[in-house]
């Protein structure tokens, strides 16, 4: 169990890493796609919107913490 | 070769030449001031774990559904990726320090040194540390490598493209026996955060259902884009840390009214 938990949270640090409003940001942009592309709207344009958004964001936050 | 396969396999050699050139940094200093033959083993052992994971995980993922394997893996390739280039971009603005080879070889070789004597025979000390070394900068690899090549079905163009980059570190880094601090690591570093963000881009909003304008042709769009994005970025904050730094240095300048006390 000990080492499920240690395994879990190397994962999530690998991946997320120290800013994980950017993870949440990325599924939401990626839900807001999936929902656009089920209308007749072109849904491609929110990923490039949201990842422009995320990475200022993002920077920000780093820039603050300095 | 196509354009999409062209981007798998620079993206992984870029990635996988970085990570080598630090996990050659961490063999050579603790190879060169401890034991030759521990470290290596300590390597050895880590690539095989290295190439269980790969070989188990890759026909697991391909065997997924296209669309739910591209918006998973789209999607962390972004959340990486945008890691990388957040990154990458303070670096180039010179608000984050750079990745010194030269700097990190130092502090290895006096951490061995300060390890304890070792006199002859298997030496747990360097096989730990270049084990560890190896694993942790080969898993980031093995990430890249299972979610370029099982995005595209091309797990073995990847993994090709990954030893590689060893390959080639590695004669190189047993020509010079010496940290190889003259490759552009943070050039190459900001070039992968650029390559994984464009491609979890294109393959997020395709497995969401999106349709990009122009098929796989958006990619030279998308890549350059980004490109161009992070670039302005890094400028930009590197001018204002200029300012900053130049209105720290300079004297307080009063002006008439705070000079007569008003």
């Amino acid at each position: 169990m000990r080492l499920l938990v240690a395994a879990l949270r190397g994962a999530w640090e690998f991946v997320v890493g120290d800013d994980w409003r950017t993870a949440v940001g990325v599924i939401v942009t990626l839900a807001l796609t999936a929902a656009l592309a089920r209308t007749s709207i072109a849904a491609w344009w929110v990923v490039p919107v949201g990842v422009i958004a995320l990475l200022v964001l993002s920077i920000r936050r780093a820039m603050r913490l300095r | 070769m196509s354009g999409p396969e062209l981007g798998l396999a620079l993206s992984v050699l870029l990635a996988c030449a970085v990570e080598a050139v630090e996990a050659l940094t961490i063999v050579l200093a603790v190879g060169t001031t401890r034991s030759w033959s521990s470290a290596m083993a300590g390597t050895g052992t880590a690539l095989i774990v290295l190439g269980g994971v790969v070989a188990s995980l890759g026909p697991a993922l391909t065997a997924l559904p296209i669309d739910a394997l591209r918006v998973s893996i789209g999607g962390l390739l972004l959340i990486f990726g945008l890691q990388w280039l957040r990154k990458a971009i303070l670096r180039a603005a010179g608000l984050k320090a750079k990745h010194d080879e030269r700097e990190t070889y130092a502090l290895e070789s006096a951490a061995a040194r300060a390890a304890g004597a070792w006199h002859a025979g298997f030496d747990g000390y360097s096989f730990a540390i270049s084990f560890k070394g190896v694993l942790l900068e080969g898993l980031e690899v093995a990430f890249i490598v299972l979610t370029f090549g099982a995005n595209q079905h091309r797990i073995a163009l990847a993994a090709a493209a990954a030893g590689l980059a060893v390959v080639l570190v590695v004669l190189v880094g047993v020509a010079v026996r010496a940290p190889l601090a003259k490759v552009p690591e943070n050039t190459m570093k900001f070039i992968v955060g650029v390559m994984l963000s464009s491609f979890g881009m294109f393959w997020g909003a395709e497995g969401a259902g999106a349709s990009w304008p122009g098929g796989e042709a958006a990619l030279l769009v998308i890549v350059p884009g980004v490109l161009l994005l992070a670039l302005a970025m890094a400028k930009r904050l590197e001018r204002w840390r200029l300012t900053v730094q130049a209105r720290e240095a300079s004297p307080t300048i009063l002006t008439s009214e705070q000079a007569s006390g008003a």
